[in-house]
């Protein structure tokens, strides 16, 4: 077999409830379908199909020779992605626990980040890295690690993160296609999460934050897994007579300044929401962009509402560590209401 | 095509002694050639002078450091003959993953001195066209370089290609992790990949016996299950016969194979290194007696492969391009600092350009206080467009 494709590109399917999980899988085969150059591998991306079966069914269809398992090493999974896409593929690959991403390290922010600038642009590196991240799954030590604020400090990467199936399937096409290294981080809670699709479906642009819901008193800034968490305090709060507007980042670099900064000025307060610890963390980079563009339209300091700075913790107590809409909303409430 | 290959177990342990087929004295050897036989005069004249301009191009940036002309600059002086044996080994098409050191590598492959030197200069990270040489940008990382000679190899090996890569480490480097990871992908993945170990010793000031237990570093291969030959590192007609192989066994579905070769840093670590706390100067003059073009010259004098004329005109061609690079590096450097911005990013990122916009600002003040014009602000530069990624080559 080789490399080049005879499968017609993609058709339309009709509408049929999809998890986060299946929108990825979808996106991967499309991917694959209408371009040849693009391959997967990784751990257990093979005939088990991932430990969270993001890549079900693609080796019975596309075969070893573009989706293989790799030794378990993931510094050699994102090296040797570098050396293939030097040579004109297209990588996907998976770190299939972000705490497991950690070996990889090196590859990821001397080489994978910086050849283009370091050749000038004359070698892109089109790869993307999976990283299924954050917790609220009931994952042992090592499985439940938000490590965004990483990849988002280091210039060259793009790093996004879907909160839902359509975001899943449309950010996943983007990201494969896009010429620049992106760290695509898939929030493990939300996985089994369901929407009606009808396949292929174009969201807005990867780098782009939405409204979610809009709102006129505050705006919550989420991504990923608070994502959900922050619609859910959005619900509640009107029950207080208040209106909150919920942004989905969807992409932590580069950041949407014009798409968040606009409603800050509308509701001229804001705070952001991530289960990664507080410390040094991504709110910390959203709360001083914003107010250093924005100060004059603050009514209000900045909050983060976030995992707090101690290491993920066991099963049995990630419920305390979580942010939940109870401790956004009393965040919300320490700020003087006028 | 599959990266699922039936592999029979390799269980050949490299040979005790180097691997040789010209001796410390120029005389051709067969005691421990295994089945290895001399490269023809005429291959072997071409290695010679390959080594002899090398090394003065070597001599020469070393000299133009000290100076102050270049930032820094680790010399391959001594270890001519593992870096010409393993880049005359290769296919234009082939490619070559180099660490900082191998810059006579690149130079032997084509690549112009102002080209090469751009990065030890301090003008920008990597200065030649990747693509145009088939070189990869000198890795400063231990070992990194390896697996993506890996995952490149495996791409030519999915496309059906028959392109090769061949990595070259040093001794220090197969300490790392990446190192380990490198080989075994390349065994598992059957990848048509030559890993060339630079043994000179020392790791900045650390001596190998501190790096590992290991008889040698080829011994490494029996357990990642590929072939490995212990070779004498200054003898250039072994290094060729042995990388040489590796590369045809590469290119022919053979997989890939790890040769070190056994050398000797006789320079600094780099100019700001002092090899005199660590190790002897009599150390240092019982491999000058082991000179890779030494010996070679001895052994073409010998089967009158080499004349004196000949002689002159190899070293005439050395100092044509001592000179050359000397010009060149007397050259002011020139930078643009917008070019900082221009290629992080293939999809343009409006921060960057706030960034940027900001930095032009900064530089037409600056330049207004001193009294002169304001510079041009100048538009993105774009990339190169010399070449074409995707193994266009195929």
């Amino acid at each position: 077999m080789t490399l080049q494709s005879t499968i017609s590109p993609v058709v339309a399917r009709p509408p049929a409830a999809l998890t986060m999980a299946a929108a990825l899988n979808a996106a991967i085969h499309d991917s694959m379908r209408d371009d040849p150059t693009v391959v997967l591998f990784g751990e257990d991306v093979g005939p088990l199909g991932g430990v969270f079966r993001v890549t079900d069914g693609l080796y019975a269809e596309f075969g070893e020779t573009r989706v293989s398992d790799s030794p378990l090493a993931e510094s050699g999974i994102v090296g040797t992605a570098i050396g293939m896409a030097i040579y004109g593929l297209r990588p996907v690959v998976e770190m299939q626990f972000d705490a497991f991403s950690y070996p990889a390290f090196e590859q990821i922010v001397s080489h994978l980040a910086k050849m283009r600038n370091r050749t000038r642009g004359r070698i892109s590196l089109p790869i993307v890295i999976r990283i299924p991240y954050a917790g609220d799954i009931g994952g042992v030590e090592h499985h439940s690690d938000s490590s965004e604020a990483y990849w988002s400090a280091t210039p060259g990467l793009t790093v996004v993160s879907p909160s839902n199936p359509a975001d899943a399937y449309s950010m996943l096409r983007e990201a494969i296609a896009s010429d620049d290294p992106v760290i695509f981080m898939e929030p493990k809670s939300r996985y089994w999460m369901k929407e009606v699709l009808s396949l292929p479906v174009q969201t807005t642009p990867m780098n782009t934050a939405v409204v979610l819901r809009e709102g006129t008193d505050v705006t919550l800034i989420a991504y990923g897994p608070t994502v959900k968490t922050a619609l859910a305090t959005a619900e509640l709060a009107t029950a207080e007579g208040l209106s909150i507007e919920v942004i989905d980042l969807r992409s932590l670099s580069p950041f949407d300044d014009a798409t968040v900064g606009a409603s800050l000025r509308k509701t001229s307060r804001a705070a952001v929401v991530h289960e990664a610890a507080q410390f040094g963390g991504y709110g910390a980079e959203v709360a001083a962009r914003l107010t250093e563009r924005n100060f004059f339209h603050l009514a209000a300091p900045i909050l983060r509402i976030t995992g707090f700075d101690i290491p993920y913790p066991s099963p049995k107590l990630e419920e305390y560590f979580l942010p939940t809409p109870d401790r956004i909303l009393a965040a919300l409430g320490t700020w003087e209401w006028s | 095509m599959s990266l699922n290959v039936e592999s029979p177990v390799v269980s050949t342990a490299p040979a005790p002694q180097p691997l040789r087929l010209i001796d410390d004295t120029g005389h051709a050897v067969t005691d421990n050639a295994g089945d290895f036989v001399l490269p023809d005069p005429g291959t072997l004249l071409g290695l010679y002078r390959q080594m002899v301009v090398a090394r003065r191009f070597d001599v020469q940036v070393t000299a133009l450091t000290r100076q102050g002309r270049l930032a820094t600059y680790p010399s391959a002086l001594g270890q001519e003959a593992c870096e010409i044996a393993a880049v005359a080994s290769l296919d234009p098409g082939d490619w070559l993953f180099p660490t900082y050191r191998d810059s006579i590598a690149l130079l032997t492959r084509g690549v112009k001195p102002e080209h090469i030197l751009a990065s030890f200069r301090g003008e920008w990270h990597s200065g030649y066209d990747q693509y145009e040489h088939r070189i990869a940008p000198q890795a400063t990382p231990l070992a990194t370089q390896a697996l993506h000679a890996v995952g490149l190899a495996t791409a030519s090996k999915l496309k059906q290609d028959s392109t090769v890569a061949l990595t070259l480490l040093g001794d220090g480097a197969t300490s790392e992790g990446d190192a380990h990871e490198a080989l075994n992908f390349a065994a598992v993945w059957q990848a048509p990949v030559v890993f060339v170990v630079q043994n000179n010793q020392f790791a900045i000031s650390v001596p190998l016996d501190k790096q590992m237990r290991c008889r040698t570093i080829a011994d490494k291969a029996i357990g990642y299950g590929m072939p490995g030959f212990y070779v004498d590192g200054n003898d250039v007609a072994a290094m060729y016969a042995v990388t040489s192989a590796a590369v045809d066994r590469a290119r022919t579905g053979g997989g890939p194979t790890l040769v070190e070769g056994l050398t000797y840093r006789m320079e600094a670590h780099t100019n700001s290194d002092d090899p005199s706390r660590y190790r002897a100067a009599g150390d240092v003059d019982v491999w000058r007696r082991r000179d890779p073009i030494e010996r070679l010259d001895t052994y073409l004098v010998s089967i009158g492969a080499l004349s004196d004329q000949e002689r002159a005109g190899i070293r005439d061609e050395a100092e044509d391009l001592a000179a050359a690079t000397r010009e060149c590096m007397m050259l002011p450097v020139r930078v643009d600092p917008l070019e900082l911005f221009d290629h992080v990013y293939a999809d343009p990122r409006a921060a960057l350009a706030e960034q940027r916009a900001f930095l032009a600002a900064e530089l037409a003040e600056h330049a207004a206080l001193a009294g002169q014009p304001p510079a041009t602000p100048s538009a993105p530069t774009t990339p190169s467009s010399s070449t074409t990624p995707a193994g266009a080559h195929a």
